[in-house]
C-alpha cells in the first residue's frame, strides 16, 4: 500500500518535473523568461478567476406569483375582533344618580359610600365647587391644546408651584390624567438597558410604563425587604455593567392592589447601598399618611429629597383629577419635551387644576383631617377584624382597607364571583357601597383579589359602625 | 409629500449642523470648567441621557419661548397671553403679570366651544353641583353616574354606532385600547404618521407593527398582501388578526385620510379599520360627524371608531364606538375603564351639552352656524395663504394648515415676530414633526371674524416675507399651479 502511494507520488513528481523541463517552458516572451513555476503559477491565477468570476451557487428563488397571493389572502380567516361575549362579561356596574359623596343615590336609594377613594371627604366641598365655578366661568372646560401649544393656562402653573411648595420640592410637573402620569414619566427617565427593580403587587398604570420603556424588569416579591435585598444583590453582583446602567426601585406608597404600605425607611437604605434610584407612586398616600399629609415620605421621616422622582395622582385624595410628577428642576424639565402623555396630550382642564389648588389650601389650613382619617381607619379595623370568612390583608394604617377571602375556591374566577355576590348583598340588602378589585386581563398583578373599602375622614362613626356590622352579616351569610 | 427645495434642504442641514457644533463645543468647554461636578454622581449613572439631553439643552432652551406661553383666559378666538422674561439666556422664563391680548391661531378650539357658551356652561356649572368634579373613582366601581350613561348613549348616537365608552383623557383611549383588542400574533398596521399615542398604544400591545406610507392606499394594499402571504416573523403562522390604524385629519399636516380607499382595501383583506378621529369628529361634516360623512363612508364599515373631546367640544377626554359586543368587552377588561378615574361629570355634561348645540337640540340654529363658518373660515384663510405663496399642507375643508418653515432660525423668527404683532401661531418643530420639517400650524376656529382672518393674513404674509418663507411665488396663475402641484420641480427632493 505505502509503496505503491510513494510510487505514484514518485511518478507525479516525475511527471511535473518533466512538464517544467520541457522545452517550451523555457520559451522567453518580450525578454522575460517563462520558467516552468511561472507557467504553474499563471495557470493557477486563470483558474482562481475563472472560479471566482462564476456565481456562487444559490437556490432558485422562486417568489409567490401573484395568483399565489391572492389565494393566500382570500385563504386567510382573521380571529373575531373581540372573543365571545361571556355572561362575566355583562355584568353592570351601578349607576350613582348623585355625587359620589359619603352617602350616594343608588337605584333611588341613598347608600354608604365606600367605593370612592375620597379620602378627605373633599367631594362636594364647597370651598372646592365655589373655585371649580369660577374657573369654569373663567377658562370654559377643556384647555383644547397640548401644554406646548397654548395648552398651559396659568392656573397650571400655579398648581404646579403649589403642589412643590407643599412637598418641598423644586418643581412639579401636571398630566392631565392619573393613570397616564406613570406611563409617560417612566419611559422618560428609563430606555432599553436600564434596569428596574419593581414590586410585584404595582398596579396597571406602573406595568404599562414598564413594558413601554423597554428596560429590564425584574420583579422582587410583594412588599418584602428580603426579597428587595436579594435581588439588589444579585443585580450588583451579576452584572458587571450595573454601576454604569440607571437603575430604578419602582414602588407605590400604599398598593392599590394590597393596601400595603411600603417600608420606605428600609428602601431608601437599601437604595444607598446599591446606588438605586427610587420613583414612588403617591397616589394613595398623598394628603392621607404623615401629619400633615405630606405622604410617606412625612410617614416615614424620609426628607423627600432622597426620592428621585415623586408622582401622584390627583383624583383620589384631592378630589379632583390629573396626576402630578414631582422631584427636582432636572428631573422635572427633562419630562416637558421627553414625556410622551404630556407633549402629546392636551393638558388638563383648568378647573381642575384650580381645584387641585384649592383642595391643598384646605388640607393645609386643617391638619386635623388627616388625624380624623386615621381614627377612621382604626374604628373600621376594629370592626372588622373578626370577620368570618374573610381576613384584612391591608396595613393598619391603610386608607384601602382591602378583605382578601381566608379560604380560596379553586380559582381567582370563582373567588371573584363569590367576592362580587357578597359587595352585591351589601349594597342591595344593607346600603353599603363597597367594591371587588377588578383585574383586567392586561394586569399581570399575582395578588388575590378582594373588597376593597376607602375610607375616608368625613365618614360618621355611626357610618363606619353600621358598615362593619352590615359586612359581618353578610359574611356569615355567604362564607359558611 | 412635502417636497422641499434642494436649497433649503441644505441651508436648513447647515443651521442644524451649526448648531450641533455649537453646542458641543459649548459641552466641551462646560466639561472642563466643571470636570469636579462630574464626581457628584456618587455612583448613579446620569439621570438624563446624551443626545436628548443635548437637544434640550443646547437646541429647545434656545427657542423655549416660542412654546408652552402661558395663557390668563380661556382659549377663544382671541386671548390673553402673558408675557415672560428671561434674565439667564432663556435657560428659564418667568411670568409677568403682563399680558397682551392677541389672536389665537394655536388652539383647537373648532367649534369655539372652548369659552363660556351661552347653553353649554350654566348646564355645566349644574352638573358640578349636582355631581362634583370628580368621582374619586373608576368606572367600575363608583364612577359611573347617570352622567356617564347619558354621555355614551349621546356620543354613539352622535358618531352613527351602536355603543360607545368614554375615557377621561384621549391620550390614554388610544394607549389602552389597542392592547386589548389585539396582542402577540397579531398584526396592526399604522399609517406613518399616526400620532404618538396610536404608536404608543400598538407597542403596549406587543403586536407586530408595520408602517405603511402616509395616506398611501396603495402601499397599503401592497403592506398587506405581503403580510398575509408571509405570515407571523419566524413561525409563519398567519396572523391572528390585522388592525389598520389611520386618523381622520392627521394634526400635523391638516390632511384627510383617504378613508373609502383604505376601507375599500381592508374590506378586501378582511382586516379590521381603526380610526382615529381626534381631530376630524365635530370639526367636518355636514353635520360635525367628522371624516365619515365628509367622505360619504358609511360608518358600519369601520369597525371601531375612536375621537376626542378635547378639540372640537372643548372638553377633555375620549370615546371609542363601536359594536355593541365590542364595547361590552372593552368595559370588561379595558384598564383605562378598570382602573383609571372616571372622566370629570362637569366635562361630561360639557360634551353632552355641545353635542345637543352641534345636533340642534338646543332648539337654535348655532350648530348649524358653527359648521358652517369653519368651513368658510378654513377653506378661505386657506385659499388667502396659497395665493400669498405659502407653502401650505393639508386638503381643503381641513381646519388645521400647516406653513412649512423648514429652517431651525425660522421657528423662532416666525412665532416672535407674529407675537409682537398679537396673533399667536404655533411653531412645531423636533420631536413632534421629523427635524427637516419643521412648521408653523394654524388652527382655524368657528370663533374667529372675517376681521380676525383678515388680520392674521395680514401679519403672516408681512412676517413671511420678513422670514422669507415663501417658498413659492405669490399668485401664480391657475395654469401655473396645477402644473407646480402635478409636476414638483426638478430642484426638489422628496420626503414622505
Amino acid at each position: 500500500m505505502e509503496l505503491a502511494a510513494l510510487n505514484l507520488v514518485n511518478a507525479t513528481l516525475n511527471w511535473i518535473t518533466f512538464a517544467l523541463d520541457a522545452p517550451s517552458a523555457r520559451a522567453v516572451v518580450f525578454g522575460v523568461h517563462i520558467g516552468g513555476h511561472l507557467f504553474v503559477e499563471v495557470l493557477l491565477l486563470v483558474v482562481i478567476l475563472f472560479l471566482l468570476s462564476q456565481k456562487s451557487y444559490k437556490p432558485p428563488k422562486r417568489p409567490l406569483t401573484k395568483k399565489e397571493i391572492d389565494e393566500l389572502c382570500d385563504e386567510w380567516v382573521p380571529e373575531s375582533l373581540i372573543p365571545p361575549i361571556t355572561q362575566e362579561m355583562l355584568s353592570e356596574p351601578p349607576v350613582l344618580e348623585s355625587a359620589a359623596g359619603l352617602h350616594t343615590i343608588i337605584d333611588g336609594k341613598e347608600v354608604v359610600n365606600f367605593a370612592s377613594a375620597n379620602y378627605l371627604g373633599f367631594v362636594g366641598h364647597d370651598k372646592l365647587l365655589e373655585s371649580c365655578t369660577s374657573a369654569l366661568e373663567k377658562y370654559g372646560v377643556g384647555s383644547c391644546g397640548p401644554r406646548g401649544f397654548y395648552g398651559t393656562i396659568d392656573v397650571h402653573l400655579d398648581c404646579e408651584a403649589r403642589i412643590a411648595k407643599f412637598l418641598g420640592t423644586h418643581d412639579s410637573i401636571l398630566y392631565s390624567y392619573g393613570l397616564s402620569t406613570l406611563f409617560s414619566a417612566i419611559p422618560c427617565f428609563c430606555k432599553k438597558g436600564d434596569i428596574i427593580v419593581v414590586d410585584e403587587g404595582v398596579h396597571w398604570g406602573i406595568q404599562n410604563g414598564l413594558y413601554l420603556s423597554r428596560s429590564t424588569i425584574v420583579y422582587f416579591k410583594h412588599n418584602d425587604m428580603e426579597s428587595l435585598e436579594k435581588t439588589l444583590e444579585k443585580i450588583t453582583a451579576q452584572n458587571k455593567r450595573a454601576k454604569k446602567l440607571r437603575r430604578y426601585i419602582v414602588v407605590e406608597s400604599v398598593y392599590q392592589n394590597s393596601g400595603q404600605i411600603a417600608p420606605l425607611d428600609k428602601i431608601i437604605k437599601l437604595k444607598e447601598k446599591y446606588r438605586f434610584r427610587v420613583l414612588l407612586d403617591e397616589t394613595n398616600s398623598f394628603g392621607v399618611l404623615g401629619r400633615t399629609g405630606r405622604g410617606l415620605t412625612e410617614y416615614c421621616g424620609v426628607p423627600i429629597e432622597k426620592i428621585d422622582i415623586v408622582t401622584a395622582a390627583m383624583g383620589h385624595a384631592l378630589a379632583t383629577e390629573g396626576g402630578f410628577c414631582t422631584g427636582s428642576a432636572r428631573v422635572i424639565d427633562h419630562q416637558r419635551l421627553s414625556s410622551s402623555g404630556y407633549v402629546f396630550s392636551a393638558s388638563l382642564p383648568p378647573y381642575l387644576a384650580s381645584a387641585a389648588i384649592t383642595a391643598i389650601d384646605i388640607l393645609e389650613q386643617n391638619p386635623d383631617l388627616t388625624s380624623k382619617l386615621k381614627e377612621n381607619i382604626a374604628i373600621l379595623w376594629k370592626g372588622l377584624s373578626d370577620i368570618r370568612g374573610l381576613s384584612i390583608a391591608s396595613n393598619p394604617e391603610s386608607p384601602i382597607v382591602f378583605l382578601v377571602l381566608e379560604k380560596s375556591t379553586s380559582s381567582v374566577k370563582s373567588d371573584l364571583q363569590l367576592l362580587e355576590d357578597i359587595a352585591d348583598r351589601a349594597l342591595k340588602q344593607e346600603s353599603i357601597f363597597v367594591v371587588v378589585s377588578k383585574r383586567s386581563t392586561l394586569d399581570k398583578c399575582p395578588l388575590p383579589v378582594g373588597i376593597r373599602l376607602f375610607v375616608s375622614a368625613a365618614h360618621s362613626e355611626s357610618d363606619l359602625l353600621k358598615a362593619c356590622e352590615s359586612l359581618k352579616r353578610v359574611a356569615a351569610a355567604m362564607l359558611r | 409629500m412635502i417636497t422641499i427645495p434642494y436649497l433649503t434642504a441644505l441651508t436648513t442641514y447647515f443651521s442644524y449642523g451649526l448648531l450641533f457644533a455649537f453646542g458641543q463645543f459649548r459641552d466641551f468647554f462646560r466639561n472642563i470648567f466643571d470636570w469636579w461636578h462630574a464626581s457628584n454622581l456618587e455612583g448613579y449613572a446620569p439621570i438624563c441621557l446624551g443626545l436628548e439631553d443635548f437637544y434640550i439643552r443646547r437646541l429647545y432652551l434656545r427657542i423655549q419661548d416660542c412654546f408652552g406661553r402661558p395663557i390668563a383666559s380661556a382659549p377663544d378666538a382671541w386671548f390673553d397671553v402673558v408675557e415672560r422674561y428671561s434674565n439667564d439666556n432663556n435657560k428659564t422664563l418667568k411670568r409677568t403679570d403682563k399680558i397682551s391680548r392677541c389672536l389665537n391661531l394655536g388652539s383647537y378650539n373648532y367649534l369655539g366651544f372652548a369659552a363660556a357658551d351661552e347653553y353649554c356652561t350654566p348646564r355645566v356649572i349644574d352638573s358640578l353641583c349636582r355631581f362634583s368634579a370628580s368621582t374619586c373613582s373608576t368606572r367600575v366601581e363608583g364612577g359611573t353616574t347617570t352622567l356617564h350613561k347619558e354621555l355614551e348613549e349621546c356620543v354613539a348616537n352622535f358618531v352613527g354606532k351602536p355603543a360607545a365608552v368614554v375615557f377621561g383623557m384621549g391620550y390614554v383611549t388610544n394607549s389602552a385600547i389597542l392592547p386589548v383588542i389585539i396582542g402577540r400574533g397579531g398584526l396592526i398596521i399604522s399609517d406613518s404618521l399616526n400620532h404618538n399615542s396610536i404608536v404608543n398604544g400598538a407597542r403596549g400591545s406587543g403586536a407586530t407593527i408595520r408602517v405603511f406610507q402616509h395616506n398611501t392606499p396603495s402601499h397599503l394594499e401592497k403592506v398587506l398582501r405581503e403580510q398575509i402571504a408571509d405570515g407571523q416573523p419566524r413561525t409563519h403562522r398567519p396572523w391572528k388578526k390585522i388592525i389598520v390604524v389611520v386618523e381622520g385629519i392627521y394634526s400635523m399636516e391638516g390632511e384627510l385620510c383617504k378613508l373609502p380607499e383604505i376601507i375599500a382595501i381592508c374590506k378586501k383583506y378582511k382586516a379590521y379599520v381603526y380610526l382615529d378621529e381626534a381631530h376630524s369628529i365635530g370639526a367636518v361634516g355636514k353635520t360635525g360627524r367628522g371624516v365619515c360623512e365628509l367622505l360619504g363612508v358609511d360608518t358600519a364599515d369601520v369597525d371601531i371608531m375612536m375621537g376626542t373631546f378635547t378639540k372640537s367640544f372643548g372638553s377633555c377626554g375620549g370615546y371609542i364606538a363601536g359594536s355593541k359586543e365590542l364595547i361590552q368587552y372593552l368595559k370588561y377588561t379595558c384598564p383605562a375603564h378598570l382602573y383609571a378615574t372616571s372622566i370629570s361629570p362637569p366635562a361630561a355634561q360639557q360634551i353632552i351639552s355641545s353635542i345637543k348645540v352641534i345636533l340642534g337640540e338646543d332648539g337654535s340654529s348655532r350648530g348649524a352656524q358653527k359648521l358652517a363658518r369653519i368651513r368658510e373660515n378654513s377653506n378661505f384663510f386657506r385659499s388667502e395663504l396659497q395665493k400669498m405663496g405659502f407653502e401650505v399642507l393639508g386638503d381643503n375643508d381641513s381646519p388645521i394648515m400647516p406653513i412649512m418653515l423648514y429652517n431651525p432660525a425660522k421657528i423662532p423668527a416666525f412665532s416672535r415676530e407674529c407675537l409682537k404683532q398679537n396673533v399667536a401661531v404655533v411653531t412645531v418643530a423636533f420631536p413632534a414633526t421629523p427635524l427637516l420639517l419643521a412648521r408653523a400650524r394654524i388652527c382655524i376656529s368657528a370663533s374667529h371674524t372675517k376681521e380676525d382672518l383678515l388680520k392674521a393674513l395680514e401679519v403672516i404674509s408681512q412676517v413671511g416675507d420678513m422670514v422669507g418663507i415663501k417658498y413659492f411665488p405669490a399668485e401664480p396663475n391657475k395654469q401655473q399651479q396645477d402644473q407646480q402641484q402635478q409636476q414638483p420641480g426638478k430642484d426638489t427632493i422628496k420626503l414622505d
